[in-house]
């Protein structure tokens, strides 16, 4: 073990610079809070809800903390509980079994938060938009803040999309 | 007896091991691996009403209460009637089995957890630190999947085969793929058939990488992690870069696949394979020789060889615990017949039994994409679909097991479609394995297991 940990101190860094911060992908569904986004500051803490994803957006969302992305150097970080929590980060078209749970989540939050919507299924139900098992989107249940777009998203994406509620630009 | 009952007597037996069993209005279906082969049996019922093989054969039981569920049929002597996928439509609110005793407690958990999970309740039963029993309640990610199938054209439908579990897009994607050409007689040009294998090696690969490192993660090694994630993370950038998709999302097709592979895509991967080979083999042997992280594996989370068995259990965790099966081999599916690959199989059942299997699989699933690239054919990548009526199923072995999928066509729209993840017959065994450990380590097991949500509840 000592050997890895003496390569990976000399070893080149891996993360990457954000190449794209202007991403396509980024939808803000409404003007963000100027008094939160004061408040918040410039940092932010995530709690991340799959509220009836296929899984594809949680295995990007992981690949955020890996080292070509490494999140937390924008001083963003996932957290455990919603009441550590400043945005509330949902995936999945919302089945009928997760909307309380989506709810009471939520509601654990303390205010002001922002909810952000990911991938496809979130914005509208995606590919699974007529299931009578969905509500059809995060944004019949909440009001969305952000829209990530993508079927997942890419990591970049989901960077892009955060960086764009912080207003901070690399 | 019925050739139903019949069949579950044979289950019962030992003789026949249960691959699915699903139901439409009429008839229930039952699909069975027995001698070798994979066979299909239905059984109308226009009352709605059948057996249950439960009552002889407890892994059909959660399978028959979805059933029930979906369907509204009776499964007639089922020993457990609770609703299984469908949440909240009983007029009587879930009930978790009854426990009695001293100094018992009951811990609950989900279906939101900490961190990027997907959801799902355990209900542990503890003696003081030790689990005495948990019990699973799923199905909070049932996105009818099966409902959207019947009546979706063929491409929609094959698109949401790729989404039954993100993590095996591919792996369904080609039992949807493989299920439709039986049914239409199609039969997809050789480079296909090439291509698609070493997408679901690639798929393997990632999957295995990921998981390896998260096991760990699980039991508070991060070093390894760090590692497994970057190699995961440049298997991801190689499949965008050849695939267009870091997923292999839409990859593979009816008829053949999506996307060509350019020959600078051989190099790319050729030299994705031996930069991994050479990365991980010190990783593989820092997890051998670290005494405080097998101090955690070893021995913790035994599963039994009998219930693998019994239940069939796919992938590292049948293959863990004694269960020598790979679907890739029986029935088996072009083009493995012509490649060489040994599959790993421990008899201990542990953590670290299935961590070891999965390091020894990434050696395997390498070995795979070199010779596919080796002796990828040319040629055309799609057929022209032929239009016709009828049903076709296919087992194809994703990273976490066998995926099962059954179908009816007519024509270019699904009429029926059904979709069984591996994790139907692991879920049941992580209640069994995690009996007698500390609670502190269900995460260890639970990720040792890696079941899925999305996949199983459809
Ligand atoms: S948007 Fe795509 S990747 Fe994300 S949950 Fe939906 S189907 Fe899966």
């Amino acid at each position: 073990m000592r050997k890895t940990l003496l390569q990976d101190l000399f070893a080149r860094s891996l993360t990457e610079p954000l190449t794209r911060p202007d991403s396509q992908a980024v939808e803000l569904a409404r003007a963000l809070d100027a008094a939160a986004q004061r408040q918040l500051g410039r940092s932010l803490s995530i709690r991340a809800l799959d509220a009836g994803s296929c899984n594809g957006c949680e295995l990007e969302m992981h690949a955020l903390s890996n080292a070509f992305y490494d999140l937390e150097r924008f001083g963003l970080r996932f957290v455990a509980s919603p009441r550590h929590a400043d945005v509330l980060m949902v995936t999945g078209i919302v089945t009928r079994a997760m909307r309380v749970a989506l709810e009471r989540t939520d509601q654990a939050i303390p205010r002001p938060r922002w909810v952000v919507a990911v991938g496809a299924c979130a914005r509208d139900g995606g590919l699974f938009a007529a299931s009578p098992q969905g509500m059809g989107g995060v944004g019949a249940v909440l009001p969305v803040d952000l829209y990530i777009a993508g079927c997942p998203p890419s990591p970049v994406d989901l960077l892009a999309g955060l960086l764009a509620l912080l207003q901070q630009k690399t | 007896m019925s050739a139903w009952e019949a069949a579950g007597a044979r289950l019962a037996a030992g003789e026949a091991s249960l691959v699915s069993l699903w139901a439409e209005p009429g008839a229930v279906h039952l699909a069975l691996f027995e001698k070798g082969e994979l066979g299909h049996l239905a059984h109308d019922c226009p009352t709605g009403r059948f057996p249950s093989l439960a009552r002889v054969h407890p892994p059909a039981l959660r399978l028959e209460r979805a059933a029930q569920d979906l369907c509204g049929f009776i499964a007639e002597g089922l020993p457990d009637p609770r609703p299984w996928l469908i949440h909240g439509a009983a007029a009587t609110p879930y009930r978790f089995l009854p426990v009695e005793g001293e100094n018992l407690h009951e811990i609950a958990v989900g279906p939101v957890h900490a961190g990027i999970i997907e959801p799902g309740h355990f209900r542990f039963t503890c003696d003081g630190e030790t689990v005495v029993r948990v019990e699973e309640r799923l199905g909070y990610v049932h996105r009818g999947v099966e409902t959207l199938m019947a009546g979706a054209a063929l491409p929609l439908a094959a698109q949401r085969a790729g989404r039954m579990s993100g993590d095996s897009t591919v792996a369904y994607a080609l039992a949807f793929a493989l299920a439709a050409e039986q049914a239409s007689g199609t039969a997809p040009p050789a480079r296909a058939v090439w291509l698609r294998a070493l997408m679901a090696e690639i798929e393997r690969l990632a999957n295995h990488l990921g998981d390896v490192g998260a096991i760990c993660n699980d039991a508070a090694f991060a070093l390894m992690h760090a590692h497994c994630a970057i190699l995961r993370e440049r298997v991801l950038r190689a499949s965008a870069a050849c695939f267009g998709h870091r997923l292999m999302m839409d990859g593979v097709v009816p008829g053949g696949v999506a996307r060509d592979l350019s020959p600078a895509g051989v190099a790319l991967l050729a030299g994705l394979a031996h930069e991994i080979r050479a990365a991980f083999a010190p990783l593989a042997r820092l997890y051998d020789m670290t005494a405080s992280l097998q101090d955690r594996t070893v021995g913790t989370g035994i599963l039994h060889p009998d219930l693998a068995r019994q239940f069939a259990a796919g992938g590292y965790v049948g293959r863990a615990s004694g269960r020598d099966f790979d679907a890739r081999r029986t029935p088996g599916y072009p083009p493995y017949e012509q490649l060489a690959f040994t599959v790993p199989v421990l008899r201990e059942g542990d953590v670290n039994a299935r961590i070891m299997i999965r390091i020894r699989e990434i050696g395997e699933t390498l070995g795979l994409i070199e010779q596919i690239l080796a002796r990828l054919p040319e040629g055309p990548i799609c057929a022209a679909w032929r239009q016709t009526r009828g049903e076709g199923m296919a087992l194809v072995e994703g990273f976490r097991g066998d995926v099962f999928v059954w179908l009816r066509l007519e024509g270019e729209t699904v009429a029926r479609c059904h979709l069984r993840d591996p994790s139907w017959f692991q879920w049941p065994l992580l209640e069994a394995a995690i009996k007698g450990n500390i609670i502190a380590d269900f995460p260890l097991c639970n990720k040792s297991f890696n079941c899925a949500y999305a996949g199983h509840d459809r």
